[in-house]
């Protein structure tokens, strides 16, 4: 009897503990939605030296439910002319990347919906989707503001990926493997083992890292995540002086606020998965020697995984409310004449530094 | 659905279909700062033709001047450009009072010289807040506002308003300084030149401002002289042309100052320009009142003011460029034609002939650059 | 561009980008330097120009106001309207009626500097608002005056001189005898403020 109930049991675990891991995604995108944008308006307050929007709730906190309530109690609104299945579709796949890519994203050891084995391949597959979606948007609005937005989102996107994909493969050759548990579980022992730092000097092997740019490299996935997210001061998207609104100047209401914590979402993804590849991910800052083994405990592995993670969110909202927009060529100009260059560089230096050690043993 | 004539693709010869589109800039657009529309036509990204269409504020003060007394004009005039207001009342004070023998003591003189540069600091510090806000930067301009609220709140403390000040009268002031005011003008100047320091490292520094405004948008010296473009658009272009040297009036000549010129002329040539007189103005504030004499602010004026029949002019260095006022009168108490010559009206008569070509952005870069308030415009 | 001026370009703009995120960051650990309005005020100079009003004259504590006409006069929106009546026994005008169309007044004080008799002000009333038009476009400057004298009345300490029975049946009147009343009720030294 126990025995098939255990069947049974076993049968069913996996899918509740997915369905268990999708609620919690969803909850998390949405919480994080509706306080990053609290965040971002009190740090912008802070930063302009002002309080910020204080009044619902105590000190604001109130306010991303006010804010909800009014999207939701306005009228669904679809402008003449438009091609409105697409402009409906058009939130929920800009939405839904985000929560897919989440699925496979580490939040601890063991706190993950589905580690596959193939998840940085799964999360840039997906990632992807969200250029196609705001460009959808912005065509089927049917608004030249929004045509022209469109237009610029593609190519800044096409733009980025590039860079972005060098990174990543640079990443791929020192970590070998695409399993983002595993590329996180290599970095373990102290902050000097995470990538950004173990690239430039192997303390384990005791000799020179995979690729001493490191940081140079980390600098380029942070650019191209704020260039994939359409985020300050790459948000030619929404470049609101010179295209009003750009691909959401039609979309008003809970459609509007559907692409906005679409941004968040994004964001939210973008600095995890800088975490996980170059930030050592759930890891312990300190080394698990004598009492130090405490903070490397199960329990402290989503914390430090969080704490790494909105430290980096932050820094997106400290940029985009220092600097200036860039123009649109100078963007791409960034990118194919900066980042990619670049980034081949340290792909090729990665590729020999990596051989060198053989090349050494081989010669002498 | 009706397919346009100019979206049809391209002819048999095989030529490039020419799809261009019109795109209504304004009069409600954030970059626009106001009721200006620019009707452009747009290849792609690329204004071919960007025609501003203005009237949208008109509000005839020409033609209300020549309907009231000289001195009903007075509380107009701080409305045509209503972030110079200092400059404009004084064009017009000084307008009458050059008509009607009007002597002003030299102590008003000098404060109507402080104010002015008080004025046209805070009216830079507008403009440099606004351009940021085009180019897609929100923060600098609440670190310049802090900076203008000091001064708006000394001209308050002077005259009792913030923004329209109708502070001078014919042949004076209406108040008098009071050491409350110069202790804080003088602690103003203290507190400017670091904070114009952080403006330089935060944002004139910037890559990101400087690739987007360098080489951007040139109006030359011959275009400026083609539309009578005045004030920083013709300084950014290399040719020291300041109403406050060529023209001189009040008690300017006796300061010492320098006119910024930038031959680059492009928008980061004017953004220099008017970073630079905000500085200029300081050393012009510092030494006005050190020299402040003392005395009556208010010269003998009489209680009915008639002006003889003649046709005067005067003009100053406003915030934007050559304010002028000429009024013509035939002696009675109200003036035949008032003439306002705005500066703002010619520096945005040239975006047309400058805008072609350009990028959208990089146009509404251009019009940042050219610091345009829409109320002068149409006046 | 050479290839040197490209990588200076590259490192001198990336050094700038870094400039400016300190200053941010500074700026973040500052306080706050905005005024919460409602709960915090500024401080109104003393030359504010707020809607003016007629000046209680501390000793009579009636208005100087003679209804001369000058201000409508000087006026440029013709905003001012006064009305006047003669006093018996007196060859003054006294005011009886001074309306003010705030919706139209631009505040620019030619009024008070053109009053012989400095017998108007600006009041330091910032926050006038009200809902609807109509409140703002007559407003009785002479009633407003009534409810400062009422103020006036009560902080004197001694009984205010009952104005002359032949002064203009107003509302100056009006509130005459309840001013006149409250001080032997109550008489306290209230440190009010003149304006409510």
């Amino acid at each position: 009897m126990s025995a098939i109930l255990d069947f049974l049991l076993g049968l069913a675990w996996p899918w509740t503990r997915l369905l268990l891991f999708l609620v919690g995604i969803c909850a998390f995108v949405g919480l994080n939605a509706a306080y990053l944008v609290l965040a971002e308006r009190k740090g912008a307050a802070r930063f302009q030296r002002r309080p910020g929007p204080n009044e619902a709730g105590y000190a604001g906190w109130m306010q991303p439910f006010a804010d909800g309530l009014k999207l939701l109690s306005k009228q669904v609104l679809i402008p003449p002319g438009t091609d409105a299945l697409l402009y409906c579709v058009a939130p929920l796949m800009v939405m839904a990347p985000p929560l897919m890519c989440l699925a496979v994203v580490p939040f601890g050891e063991s706190l993950v919906a589905r580690n596959l084995d193939y998840g940085l391949l799964f999360v840039f597959s997906f990632g992807s989707i969200n250029v196609m979606a705001l460009m959808l948007g912005g065509w089927a609005s049917r608004n030249k503001f929004s045509v022209i937005s469109s237009a610029r989102v593609v190519s800044q996107n096409v733009a980025y990926e590039i860079p972005m994909l060098l990174v990543v493969i640079t990443l791929l050759m020192v970590a070998g493997t695409l399993d983002l548990n595993e590329v996180i579980r290599q970095q373990t022992g102290g902050f000097w083992q995470w990538n950004i730092l173990r690239g430039i000097w192997d303390f384990r092997a005791g000799h020179i890292g995979a690729n001493f740019l490191m940081p140079v490299t980390f600098i380029i996935f942070y650019t191209c995540m704020l260039a994939e997210t359409n985020r300050a001061p790459f948000d030619m998207a929404e470049a609101e002086s010179e295209l009003v609104a750009g691909a959401f100047t039609e979309y008003g209401g809970m459609g509007f606020g559907v692409f906005f914590m679409a941004e968040y979402a994004n964001i939210v993804l973008g600095c995890s998965l800088a975490t996980i590849l170059f930030l050592g991910g759930w890891q312990s800052p300190f080394p698990p020697v004598s009492f130090l083994a405490y903070f490397s405990g199960p329990l402290w592995g989503p914390i430090w995984f969080l704490a790494k993670m909105y430290c980096l969110v932050f820094s997106v909202i400290w940029v985009r409310w220092t600097f200036p927009r860039t123009q649109f060529y100078n963007l791409l100009n960034l990118s194919w004449k900066i980042l990619i260059p670049i980034s081949l560089f340290t792909l090729l230096l990665t590729g020999a530094l990596m051989k060198l050690p053989l090349v050494w043993r081989h010669l002498f | 659905m009706n397919v346009s004539k100019e979206l049809l693709p391209a002819g048999p010869s095989g030529e490039a279909p020419q799809e261009t589109f019109i795109l209504n800039l304004g009069p409600q657009h954030p970059a626009t700062h106001g009721v200006l529309r620019i009707r452009t036509t747009m290849d792609g990204e690329w204004i071919t033709r960007a025609e501003p269409i203005i009237g949208y504020i008109h509000r005839m003060h020409e033609k209300m001047g020549e309907n009231r007394t000289w001195a009903k004009f007075l509380p107009n005039t701080g409305r045509i450009d209503y972030l110079s207001a200092m400059h404009y009342t004084h064009a017009f004070v000084g307008a009458v009072e050059r008509a009607a023998k009007i002597e002003v003591p030299p102590r008003a003189e000098y404060v109507r010289v402080i104010t002015s540069e008080l004025n046209r600091i805070a009216s830079h510090l507008v403009w440099w807040g606004a351009l940021l806000l085009d180019l897609g930067g929100f923060t600098p301009i609440l670190y310049s506002f802090e900076d203008r609220e000091l001064i708006l709140d000394l001209l308050e403390g002077l005259c009792g308003a913030r923004l329209t000040f109708c502070y001078y009268r014919f042949g004076g002031l209406c108040n008098d300084v009071d050491a409350e005011f110069i202790d804080g003008t003088r602690a103003l100047v203290k507190h400017m030149r670091p904070r114009l320091e952080m403006y330089r490292a935060l944002v004139t520094g910037n890559i990101i401002l400087r690739k987007r405004l360098e080489g951007i948008g040139p109006i030359t010296a011959e275009m400026c002289r083609k539309y009578g473009a005045t004030g920083p658009v013709i300084r950014g272009a290399g040719v020291a042309y300041d109403v406050r040297t060529v023209e001189p009036y009040s008690v300017y000549p006796q300061f010492d100052f320098k006119i910024p010129t930038y031959p680059e002329a492009d928008s980061m040539a004017r953004y220099h320009v008017r970073m630079d007189e905000m500085e200029q103005s300081l050393r012009i504030i510092e030494q006005a009142l050190d020299q402040l004499p003392d005395g009556p602010v208010m010269g003998k004026v009489p209680r009915v003011l008639k002006l003889p029949v003649g046709d005067t002019t005067y003009a100053v260095e406003a915030a934007r460029g050559r304010f002028m006022v000429r009024i013509v009168s035939d002696g009675k108490d109200t003036p035949y034609r008032l003439k306002l010559r705005t500066p703002c009206f010619s520096n945005l008569s040239l975006f047309e002939e400058a805008s072609k070509g350009m990028m959208l952005p990089d146009a509404l870069a251009m019009l940042g650059s050219l610091d345009l308030v829409i109320p002068d415009i149409d006046r | 561009m050479s290839m040197k001026n490209a990588v200076r370009d590259v490192f001198g703009g990336f050094w700038s980008l870094l400039v400016g995120l300190r200053i941010t960051l500074g700026q973040f650990f500052k306080p706050i330097i905005t005024v919460q309005y409602p709960r915090q005020t500024v401080k109104i100079p003393a030359r504010f120009r707020g809607h003016i009003k007629l000046i209680l004259d501390p000793e009579s504590g009636l208005s100087r106001c003679t209804a001369c006409n000058l201000c409508a006069r000087a006026c440029p929106s013709d905003c001012i309207v006064v009305e006047g009546a003669k006093k018996e026994g007196q060859k003054t005008k006294w005011v009886t009626d001074y309306h003010l169309d705030f919706t139209t007044c631009s505040l620019c004080g030619l009024c008070i500097e053109a009053c012989p008799f400095d017998a108007i002000e600006f009041s330091k009333e910032y926050n006038t608002v009200a809902r609807s038009r109509d409140d703002f476009n007559n407003m009785d400057l002479v009633a407003r005056l009534a409810q400062e004298r009422e103020v006036w009345a009560q902080n004197r300490p001694s009984q205010p001189p009952t104005p002359p029975a032949s002064a203009p049946v107003t509302a100056v009147v009006a509130a005459a005898p309840a001013a006149s009343a409250a001080p032997a009720a109550q008489p306290q030294p209230l440190e009010q403020k003149l304006t409510p």
